[in-house]
């Protein structure tokens, strides 16, 4: 008996700490992903323009946010799923788009082969930015992406990053890794991760893989890999350009443009998914991605574009 | 089927069970006998890890602990590296997260002595440290073990710390929780498969052992 009542006492602090959320749940996500939080932003985050700052630090709360603003127009709300490089890009972008469309647009960011796999199974997205072209042509040819749909947005880059109080001099390329204070360098995970293949690629081919292999960290994506950089655990790292340029890291370290004959260019597509929601809004956000507009904030993220109209 | 990451979770599950052994004695037995007012706060501690997410956990190894921050910084020039990416972070970690599951069973176990067998053991002369290694733990035994169990068990299927502050390196911190992760993402679902069904079997395997031990235990211990 006096189990059960430890076991009661227990679930009652459960009960507690549930709760009351605003004292404990959120507190933690304030900074909780990254220090800077902007990249990446929570499911949430896009709930509506006033809100969204709010949002991102009440999760719960935005819940509310999301099913009391009716809709402004007949477009609704188009879920997207972003490769992480693109985390404050999209943003920017998803924030523009909604301005001239009235359209509501939810953001998930995550590395594109967790995207890949949870799409394979029944993932409720309408829109899929990949960062590598291969995930949505794959999707497409599995029937899973409305035919014809994938679209070449953007072509990515990686850099060698440090933060701003290391003393490597990254301008000496991938030889500033051998120096002794770097014991950890981080890169996105090869196996699934198109910028973690890009890089061990780089690696690769200037012949330095060998000499840095037991160095490594693998993130689970490029933005966490970020994060070990970031927070200084790693002491250097390999990144998509995007995010060094992205306003929440640019001030905090400084890169070394990766030759890009180091390795195969990062071909970044977009598909329209099958089992779409809302296929009008996805269309409508492809087309817009086209535009001039978008295209020039791309390119101040570092990524250069596709010329012209080239449907792949 | 990788037996590197199926190796390196059972040395870090056997690392943390004993480590909990040796740690959670103590802390059970004080949970379990004090009579401090503010007993409370402490057993809140101890159960904390049951509801906290294991993010959380994993952000303050990362940021707090890491080089950028004054714990960090000492933690480093004590030990020359930061605590994430390690065998050592991981093992932290783990341990802190696997508390409850080593102490409430432990704790339960000095619970269900029978108060009269320990007082009779002090009036007959024994010390407290005496009739706790010759009164108390033979009698709770089988709390002990569950708690070594099932803190093993835990730790065998942690996830989320893991992947926050372990950096997936194989043979380091790249655990079989991880290296499923990995496998499902990629789409070999295959080699996902079989790594998953063994952990579904030993998982299994583990609670039966500890439910039928605890059943035998208590038949034992209700005969008059």
């Amino acid at each position: 008996m006096r189990r059960n009542k430890k076991i009661f006492r227990v679930l009652a602090l459960a009960g507690l700490v549930f709760a009351t959320p605003g004292l404990v749940l959120s507190a933690p996500n304030v900074s909780a992903v990254t220090p800077s939080g902007a990249r990446n932003p929570s499911y949430f985050q896009r709930a509506e323009g006033g809100i969204a700052l709010f949002a991102r630090n009440q999760g719960l709360f935005s819940l509310t946010a999301i099913s009391l603003q009716a809709p402004q127009k007949t477009c609704g709300t188009v879920t997207v799923a972003a490769a992480s490089d693109l985390a404050d890009a999209m943003n920017e972008i998803v924030t523009n788009f909604e301005k001239a469309t009235g359209c509501n647009v939810r953001v998930s960011v995550g590395s594109s082969g967790n995207f890949l796999t949870q799409i394979e199974n029944g993932a409720p997205f309408d829109l899929f930015f990949s960062a590598d072209i291969e995930y949505p042509k794959k999707l497409e040819r599995d029937g899973l992406a409305a035919p014809g749909s994938t679209y070449l947005y953007a072509v990515g880059k990686i850099v060698l990053w440090v933060g701003n109080d290391s003393g490597l001099d990254v301008g000496k390329g991938f030889g500033a890794l051998r120096d002794p204070s770097v014991r950890k360098i981080a890169i996105a995970n090869p196996l699934h991760a198109p910028y973690g293949r890009a890089a061990q690629e780089a690696l690769r081919k200037s012949g330095m893989y060998e000499e840095v292999k037991d160095r490594l960290v693998l993130g689970e994506n490029i933005s966490q890999t970020a994060q070990f950089v970031e927070s200084g655990n790693a002491q250097a790292g390999i990144l998509a350009l995007s995010l060094a340029l992205a306003p929440s890291l640019k001030q905090k370290g400084r890169y070394w443009a990766i030759p890009e004959n180091l390795y195969a260019p990062l071909e970044q597509g977009a598909v329209v998914l099958r089992g779409a929601q809302n296929p009008r809004g996805a269309r409508l956000l492809i087309e817009y991605i086209k535009s001039p507009g978008a295209t020039s904030l791309l390119e101040r993220y570092g990524f250069s574009l596709p010329r012209g109209e080239k449907r792949r | 089927m990788n037996w590197q990451a199926i190796r390196l979770s059972l040395e870090l599950a056997g690392s943390v069970a004993g480590i909990l052994l040796v740690a959670g004695l103590p802390i059970a037995y004080w949970v379990t006998f004090s009579r401090w007012r503010w007993k409370f706060l402490v057993e809140a501690i101890v159960a904390l890890p049951l509801v906290l997410p294991p993010t959380v956990l994993g952000y303050y190894i990362l940021a707090g602990l890491g080089p950028r921050n004054l714990p960090g910084k000492i933690w480093q020039s004590w030990f020359g590296q930061p605590l994430p990416f390690t065998f050592g972070g991981l093992l932290v970690a783990s341990v802190l997260y696997s508390l409850p599951f080593a102490v409430q069973p432990i704790s339960a176990g000095f619970e269900s002595v029978d108060r009269r067998l320990i007082e009779a053991s002090w009036t007959l002369g024994a010390s407290p440290l005496a009739t706790f290694f010759r009164v108390i733990l033979p009698l709770s035994t089988a709390g002990v073990v569950t708690g070594m169990v099932l803190s093993f068990a835990h730790t065998i299927g942690e996830f989320g710390v893991v992947l926050m502050v372990g950096g997936n390196i194989p043979g380091v911190t790249r655990t079989v929780s991880i290296d499923i992760y990995d496998q499902v993402q990629a789409g070999n679902y295959d080699a996902a498969n079989r790594t998953a069904l063994l952990l579904l079997f030993f998982s299994f395997l583990v609670l039966s052992i500890v439910y039928g031990m605890n059943r035998r235990a208590l038949s034992l211990w209700r005969k008059p």
